[in-house]
């Protein structure tokens, strides 16, 4: 039961690569709300928004992983996570589904590129129609 | 289901412990300020008493152990056969701490630890031995006979006050002739005599069986005179009739270590009752079987004593099961017994048929046959502690269960908030006129009329600020909660550094947020060492400065405002700046420049600075760097801070200022730009104007002038990164303060007064500057909080 769940990844877009989030760091999927800007904050936080009256910050993952910027539309979703008891929502550009990725089924993320975004990389999940990019939560909640 | 009960017993009684344990402090505190003060013997001695049966009632047998003994120095020092003294304090200071640590460890582990406190229970023991060696050496021994050990407590008790007020005791034994015819009347004339020459206090056979001749020839009694043996003993001799006279001075301290050791031997008989005995009665019981404790004596005369026992235990054995035996089966058999042993038998046979049988046998004296019919009852007050122990053992799976329940205990415990009743009911009134306004707008939304609504709503505004008083007033609690551990600390430290220190506690019974509390006790403790390690002076040289040997150090805490004040004053050798200044830039903390321009309050304020730290030497209580900082930053984390104010060879004063609580403060809401910021409205004290001229630029600083003093002008805009307007020529200003420090920012316009809630903005952002958390308005967006102790 716990091996199938830690297998489980929530898949969300971000342009045209799928990324995906271990579902046990994720809380909940909210759509976009209004934000409040935190002033002296790093860029890519968006600000803190109001869920069921808790304070969570916003990370904008397209900065986050110096992507270029995507006006939110319709389909933008925030994906709320817990690590590490650190709760925060990441924007995605849509997010729809739940994917198993067997162990086996998981690359190491590639090491000789040398930009920045690898680190945000746990690793690389080959499903039958897609690689999916699996995100590093610890590394992207980190400043 | 047990578990469940058996953790909330285990809650109060922590929380119960916890308060008597305080009493026992603060008890042992005063004793040993005046030593001769019985009430506080009494006081420690009910608290050791109260906690034993508690322990007790809980199965937790070391601490109900420990306190048994603590209590029986404590009984003697009740009696004056013990004098109390230095040592016997300490020790009694090492029991509280143990029993404070075992307490804490049982909050958070559920069970008690496994030490048995050896070494402590045997110091205790070892005090009222050496004393009592001590007496029976000074007073020479006398023989004990048997029956001296029944003496009641009366006759001890009446042989105290009668040493006490000169009076000797004597044993007299008489023998009265073989010949005697009357017994009963000669025996009457011998005690006349005696009461005509003092009191007789005892007689063996009791009066009552002499007057009724019910005795062989020789009595025993105690008598308490002023006259000596000699004349005792020529005044008897006169009386006919009499054979022998006995005459013996006698000593209650004997006998009461006697009766002491007697029922401390009874009680540890019936410790020896392990677990598996009551196990094997209960369950015996369940079956409906009977379970007996049989006494039996055997005649003097008896040759083959273990023969003769060997054939009782055949016969009971025939009857039923022997589960225990006193003394143990294999001493019977090597014939290690005196005349008399206890067996317990369960058994389906009653006890008539059973006395029956025993006395059927040849050589037995007395069968003492009791229906064992609680175990509890039949074992006493320590059976009750086994007895908790037996539901343990019988449950093991529970026992598991328990362990995994109490991993979590941690979290669970201490966070308990103990809340006068009256407050409790203020509560519930309050929720119940919330239902009432309730249904009233109910109604109102059916009619509509506005007038009604706009009355409902002011009546509603009034109900939630009470409530929110009340809920507020259910978390506060006493600031003595933390304050009640320095006496103890105080004395210790000044103790280890042969200091002389007196200290003071003033506004204990200001409240603060149960939140509050919890933080603020370490940075206390850090800064009361600080003073008396570093600020106290020596004895001596306090005498070289004219000042008292004896330092003083005074806690102090009062309300202001929004805020708690607390205070720490010492008359000690005060903060030198120099010092400081100099140990700063040898610590690189500072260059030399800034040094020259910093003033003397400013350099004091150094200490506060990571990795600072000015004791020449390292002691082993402060000063090994870790230091005011942790004890800054830790005060700032719930909002608050602290400052110093000190003077050289005067004293030091600490100032924490923390705010009365941490979860619904009351905030001005200013704009900026299109943005709302909240400011707490403790730390405000003015909202002025200001013209755009009287802002002036001093070497970057922009400072303007608020009641004769200049202070900083803060430009929030820029701080946050909004785009600031320049074309007004006046500014509203919001002046605030951060102790004696103050501060004016500029605001675009002001929204008004408000009771907010905080929320933490969390773990991800806790490290942005300027800000302290955030509050949900009206309207579901979020306003963030400003810190003003970072703007100033």
């Amino acid at each position: 039961m716990s091996s199938e769940i830690d297998n489980k990844y929530v898949i969300s877009k971000l342009g045209d690569e799928y990324y995906g989030i271990p579902i046990n760091n994720v809380i909940s999927i909210e759509k976009m709300g209004t934000t409040t800007r935190v002033p002296n904050a790093p860029k890519y936080v968006t600000g803190v928004t109001n869920l069921r009256g808790e304070v969570v910050p916003i990370i904008n993952l397209r900065k986050k992983l110096d992507m270029e910027e995507h006006e939110a539309d319709k389909n933008s979703r925030i994906v709320i996570v817990n690590v590490d008891n650190i709760v925060a929502g990441l924007t995605v550009d849509s997010s729809s589904e739940v994917l198993e990725i067997h162990k086996d089924n998981i690359d190491k993320p590639p090491s000789n590129e040398n930009n920045q975004f690898v680190e945000y990389v746990s690793g690389i999940g080959k499903t039958s129609d897609k690689l999916i990019i699996l995100l590093n939560l610890r590394k992207i909640l980190e400043y | 289901m047990m578990d469940l009960d058996f953790n909330q017993y285990i809650d109060l009684f922590v929380e119960e412990t916890k308060e008597h344990l305080q009493i026992m402090n603060e008890a042992l505190l005063e004793l040993e300020k005046d030593i001769t003060n019985r009430s506080l013997i009494d006081e420690i001695f009910r608290v050791a008493h109260t906690l034993k049966g508690m322990a007790g009632t809980m199965g937790f047998n070391n601490i109900s152990n420990l306190t048994h003994e603590m209590e029986n120095v404590l009984q003697e020092i009740r009696n004056n056969t013990i004098k109390l003294n230095e040592d016997i304090i300490d020790i009694i200071f090492e029991c509280f701490d143990v029993l404070e640590y075992s307490v804490n460890f049982i909050a958070v582990n559920g069970e008690e630890e496994e030490d048995s406190y050896d070494n402590l229970i045997n110091r205790l023991r070892s005090i009222t031995k050496k004393e009592q060696v001590q007496l029976t050496v000074n007073d020479g021994i006398i023989p004990n006979n048997k029956e001296e050990t029944s003496l009641n407590q009366y006759a001890i008790n009446a042989m105290k006050e009668a040493e006490k007020k000169g009076f000797s005791s004597y044993k007299i034994t008489i023998n009265l002739n073989p010949k005697c015819v009357l017994k009963s009347a000669r025996a009457f004339i011998i005690f006349n005599t005696l009461e005509s020459m003092g009191d007789i206090i005892y007689s063996n056979p009791p009066v009552e069986d002499i007057e009724d001749e019910k005795f062989d020839l020789e009595f025993t009694i105690i008598l308490i005179s002023k006259v000596n043996k000699e004349e005792l003993k020529r005044k008897l001799e006169s009386i006919a009739e009499i054979d022998n006279i006995n005459i013996s001075n006698i000593n209650y301290r004997d006998l009461s270590g006697e009766q002491k050791n007697i029922e401390f031997q009874e009680s540890k008989k019936l410790k020896e009752l392990d677990e598996y005995v009551i196990n094997i009665i209960e369950e015996a019981k369940e079956k409906g079987l009977n379970s007996y404790k049989i006494t039996i004596s055997l005649s003097s005369q008896c040759m083959l004593k273990s023969a003769r026992a060997f054939i009782i235990f055949n016969t009971l054995e025939s009857m039923g099961d022997i589960i225990y035996s006193n003394p143990p089966v294999e001493d019977i058999e090597d014939e290690n017994f005196d005349l008399s042993f206890v067996v317990i038998l369960i058994s389906k046979v009653d006890g008539y048929k059973l006395k029956e049988a025993l006395e059927g046998i040849a050589e037995v004296e007395k069968v003492d046959i009791t229906l064992i019919e609680d175990v509890k009852k039949a074992i006493g007050k320590e059976g009750t502690s086994t007895k908790m122990n037996v539901q343990h053992k019988s449950s093991p799976s529970n026992m598991k269960d328990n362990k995994t329940n109490i991993v979590n205990r941690e979290k669970k415990i201490g966070k308990t908030v103990r809340v006068d009743i009256d407050r409790l009911d203020n509560l519930m009134n309050l929720v119940s006129e919330l239902i009432i306004i309730k249904t009233r707008m109910d109604d109102l939304s059916e009619s509509s009329n506005r007038e009604n609504m706009v009355e409902a709503i002011e009546y509603l505004e009034r109900i939630t600020t009470s409530l929110h008083d009340a809920v507020m007033k259910v978390r506060m609690v006493p600031i003595e909660r933390v304050f009640n551990r320095f006496p103890r600390m105080v004395r210790d430290l000044s103790k280890e550094l042969n200091k002389q220190i007196n200290l003071q506690m003033l506004g204990e019974e200001t409240e603060v947020d149960r939140t509050v509390i919890d933080e603020i006790g370490d940075p206390l403790i850090h800064i009361i060492r600080n003073s008396i390690d570093h600020g106290i002076e020596m004895p001596e040289e306090r005498t070289r400065l004219g000042k008292p040997e004896e330092g003083k150090l005074i806690l102090k805490a009062y309300p202001d405002g929004n805020n708690v004040v607390i205070e720490v004053i010492d008359d000690g050798r005060g903060i030198d700046p120099v010092k400081v200044k100099d140990k700063a830039i040898q610590k690189e903390i500072i260059t030399e420049q800034e040094g020259d321009m910093l003033s003397e309050d400013e350099i004091v304020a150094l200490l506060f600075t990571p990795g600072f730290s000015t004791s020449d030497k390292v002691s082993d209580l402060s000063g090994r760097g870790v230091g005011l900082d942790v004890v800054k930053s830790k005060i700032e984390s719930i909002n608050g801070s602290v400052e110093i104010e000190t003077n050289i060879n005067i004293g030091t004063k600490f100032i924490i200022r923390i705010p009365l609580t941490l979860a619904i403060i009351q905030a001005l809401l200013v704009r900026l730009g299109n943005e709302i910021y909240a400011i707490p409205l403790s730390s405000i004290t003015e909202i002025t104007d200001i013209k755009k001229e009287d802002i002036r630029d001093i070497q970057g600083q922009e400072i303007m002038l608020y009641r004769g003093k200049t202070i900083p002008v803060v430009k929030l805009n820029k701080l946050l990164n909004i785009d600031f307007n320049e074309d007004v020529d006046e500014y509203v200003v919001v002046v605030v303060r951060k102790g004696e420090k103050q501060a004016g920012l500029l605001v675009d316009s002001l929204i008004g007064q408000q009771e907010i809630v905080i929320k933490p903005l969390g773990k991800y952002l806790s490290k942005i500057k300027y800000l302290s958390g955030a509050t949900i308005l009206g309207n579901g967006s979020i306003s963030l909080i400003l810190d003003v102790n970072s703007l100033i």
